[in-house]
């Protein structure tokens, strides 16, 4: 599915400084799996999700990343989303005066335009929503407000998973699905996902906490310190992890 | 990086910048008594119509042009502008579509205006004023079975005199400013629109207006009576052929609602706008005003400003009658060199009388976009209520935008608010648009269409998708 070979990034500021954040970057996913990619902040963890979804001053300056086949890093952002890729944001962005669901209707057939798919007419688009916010427990009258707007944190969450229910990419990256969130919104967002999962779809969870791995299980947990993964294992690992904390790893990595 | 997408979007070409060679009947350049009684013999005015031009070309003598909005153009040579230009026809006007050019039809379908029949199929009566003169009014007999009258200026002068002397100049006087009385002493066509009591106006009216000729100025007049307890939608549109000089546009609307009567007057302006340097495009001078004069009365102004190398343009209401009702719903784009100064003044001077006031601006490329808004509540107004909200939304970095709001209340029962807000499309908005997979396009235009997306919900639907349109091509080149 994903296949990441000795990234390196750098992030470009204002004053087109360059500040190198990933050095050398290995990940091997397999249709189907969950992988966790857990570190502390400023390890590096949103820049790689970033690089992967291809924001403007992000930039891969060494190595390669191909998404089922395709050279993501001659993509631009919307080609990359066109060949499966789906971002759920830490920090959604609000568009004021814009429509959820036609956010959502232009987004579905953006797509499909990409992939060369017969648009939805407004019909088909409407069955198939309803279908969807079912699927993620949320009220309706989120489809007629502004995308996001005056979302509560956790609205603003299930928002996305609800866009990711619509788009049903083939790799789903969760940047800090959990941050901000309550118990009960938190389980929410985990059913959301949980009910993506299947043996042809592959998931990253980046998180600081292994709270959010109670109820999404995953298949691979990778330690990222300094921009580097510096160990991966089973789930196991996460829960060591949450005892121990970073330090251990941190150390290694300055020693 | 994001910028030069922004660039790609709002750069398309004018697609109405062509012009249609007719035969027509033109003065020569200047403006003296002389030009001004040849006008009125043109249009076979009675007598009070010549005085009253010549009385407000006298007055427009003493004047100068204003000198307080935020624009910068050069000084306009009057003396070099032709007052008078219009297709010639053999009868002295058309009577029926088929007396109609049929180049004038072609120019007109090409606009997307159909005269014919198929605009019934629309709802949409249509007056389409091409240079001076109107040529063609549809539906008027439709419109006549309820007691409609829609035509012409011209034709009004001539078969209703007695709405035309009782109601001409009565908002906008010509002692109002330097370009509405040039307008009273020189305008040469327009509309005129008569909704009788009790009626509500069975479909939208509409003129579209056209300059074709060269160096000629468009003056027109517009003037609509909506008699007690009556209703009308009034849609206007424009469009001119692309110029390298420049040309002006100086037009004057008056709006006259008595009691419960209501009126809804929508624009859509798209003038030439002049090339991406800056040169050519209209001088759009306009004042548009409406009086609520009857209790419970309504005005309602939205105005999709994208066109014109130049706007000075402020649509008014003046609540007299209690109860009354003022609004004012407004974008307007300036791109390139463009240059708005747009607003409104509500006057409250009926007790219990409302307005709303919502303008969005939207800045691209080297366009400077002012808001200009004037709300007076008089000491009579007890428990006005006013709300305004102004935001502009800037797409590069060498645009400008802003706000010149003035409130002037007198009496303690009034109740104002005003917000305003200036915003940037952010590199977050469209990042997060492309990765759901929507192009740079579709999500500039998105976002666009989003701020804009309150006073769109003002306008008649046809024109609401005209005007989302609009704004993607007028969104060219030009962010920064």
């Amino acid at each position: 599915m994903l296949t990441i070979r000795n990234l390196h990034a750098s992030i470009q500021d204002e004053k087109q400084n360059t500040k190198p954040i990933l050095h050398g970057i290995n990940l091997d996913i397999q249709p189907g799996e969950v992988h966790a990619i857990m570190g502390p902040n400023g390890s590096g963890k949103s820049t790689l999700a970033n690089v992967l979804a291809g924001r403007d001053h992000y930039q891969a300056t060494m190595g390669e990343i191909f998404l089922q086949g395709e050279n993501l890093l001659t993509l631009l952002p919307e080609q990359r989303a066109a060949a499966g890729l789906f971002l759920a944001f830490q920090y959604p962005v609000e568009i004021p005066g814009v429509n959820n669901m036609y956010f959502l209707k232009a987004a579905v057939n953006s797509l499909r335009k990409h992939r060369h798919l017969p648009e939805l007419d407004a019909m088909d688009f409407l069955t198939l929503i309803k279908a969807k916010i079912k699927e993620a427990k949320m009220d309706e009258k989120f489809l007629h407000r502004a995308v996001n707007e005056g979302f509560s944190g956790g609205e603003k969450k299930r928002n996305e998973i609800l866009q990711m229910l619509m788009l049903e990419p083939a790799l789903a990256i969760l940047d800090e699905a959990d941050s901000g969130l309550d118990i009960d919104a938190l389980q929410r967002v985990a059913e959301g996902v949980n009910s993506l999962r299947n043996s042809k779809r592959s998931i990253i969870l980046i998180t600081h906490y292994q709270r959010l791995l109670n109820y999404i299980i995953p298949d691979v947990v990778h330690v990222m310190i300094k921009g580097k993964i510096v160990k991966s294992g089973g789930k196991e690992l996460a829960l060591e992890l949450e005892e121990k904390g970073y330090s251990e790893f941190i150390n290694q990595v300055t020693a | 990086m994001s910028n030069q997408y922004i660039k790609q979007v709002v750069n398309q070409q004018y697609p109405y910048g062509f012009v249609t060679d007719i035969e027509t009947d033109t003065f020569a350049p200047g403006l003296s008594p002389h030009v001004i009684s040849q006008i009125s013999k043109r249009k076979n005015e009675p007598e009070f119509m010549l005085a009253w031009r010549l009385r407000a070309y006298e007055h427009w003598l003493t004047l100068t042009p204003p000198k307080w909005a935020h624009l910068q153009y050069p000084e306009i040579d009057y003396q070099k502008i032709i007052y008078y230009s219009a297709p010639k026809v053999k009868k002295p006007g058309p009577n029926s579509l088929e007396e109609v050019d049929p180049t004038l039809i072609e120019t007109y379908n090409k606009l997307g205006i159909p005269l014919h029949e198929q605009a019934r199929l629309a709802g949409v009566a249509v007056d389409a004023v091409f240079d001076s003169v109107s040529v063609a009014t549809t539906f008027k007999e439709k419109l006549a079975e309820k007691g409609v009258i829609f035509c012409s200026f011209s034709e009004a002068v001539k078969n209703h005199p007695e709405l035309i002397e009782k109601y001409l100049g009565t908002v906008v006087s010509f002692r109002d400013n330097f370009f509405a009385a040039l307008n009273a002493a020189v305008f040469t066509d327009g509309s005129f629109v008569y909704i009788p009591k009790g009626v509500r106006c069975p479909m939208e009216l509409s003129t579209y207006f056209r300059i074709n000729a060269a160096n000629t100025g468009q003056f027109e007049r517009t003037l609509i009576i909506a008699d007690e307890d009556s209703h009308v939608s009034y849609l206007e549109g424009c469009t001119a052929p692309m110029r390298d000089e420049n040309q002006l546009h100086a037009a004057v609307v008056e709006l006259v609602a008595l009691q419960k009567a209501e009126i809804k007057y929508s624009t859509v302006q798209n003038w030439y706008p002049g090339d991406a340097e800056g040169r050519g495009g209209i001088f759009n001078f306009v004042t548009k005003r409406g009086a609520c004069r009857g209790k419970q009365s309504k005005i309602s102004w939205t105005q999709i400003e994208t066109g014109s190398a130049i706007t000075w343009k402020y649509p008014s209401v003046i609540l007299q009658g209690d109860d009354s009702v003022g609004e004012f719903y407004s974008v307007a784009l300036t791109n390139h060199r463009q240059q708005a100064d747009t607003g409104t003044k509500m006057i409250h001077i009926g007790k219990n009388t409302r307005s709303t006031i919502i303008s969005k601006g939207i800045s691209a490329g080297f366009g400077q976009n002012t808001y200009r808004g004037l709300v007076r509540v008089a000491p009579t107004a007890l428990h006005a209520r006013n709300y305004t909200q102004c935001d502009s939304l800037l797409l590069s970095k060498t645009c400008g935008a802003h706000t010149f709001p003035e409130i002037d209340v007198k009496n303690k029962t009034a109740h104002i608010e005003h917000e305003a807000a200036t915003s940037r499309i952010s590199e977050d908005q469209l990042f997060y648009c492309r990765q759901r997979g929507l192009t740079v396009e579709n999500a500039v235009s998105m976002i666009v269409n989003g701020f804009c997306k309150q006073v769109f919900n003002e306008l008649p639907m046809e024109f609401a998708v005209e005007a989302q349109k609009l704004l993607e091509v007028s969104l060219e080149g030009s962010v920064g």
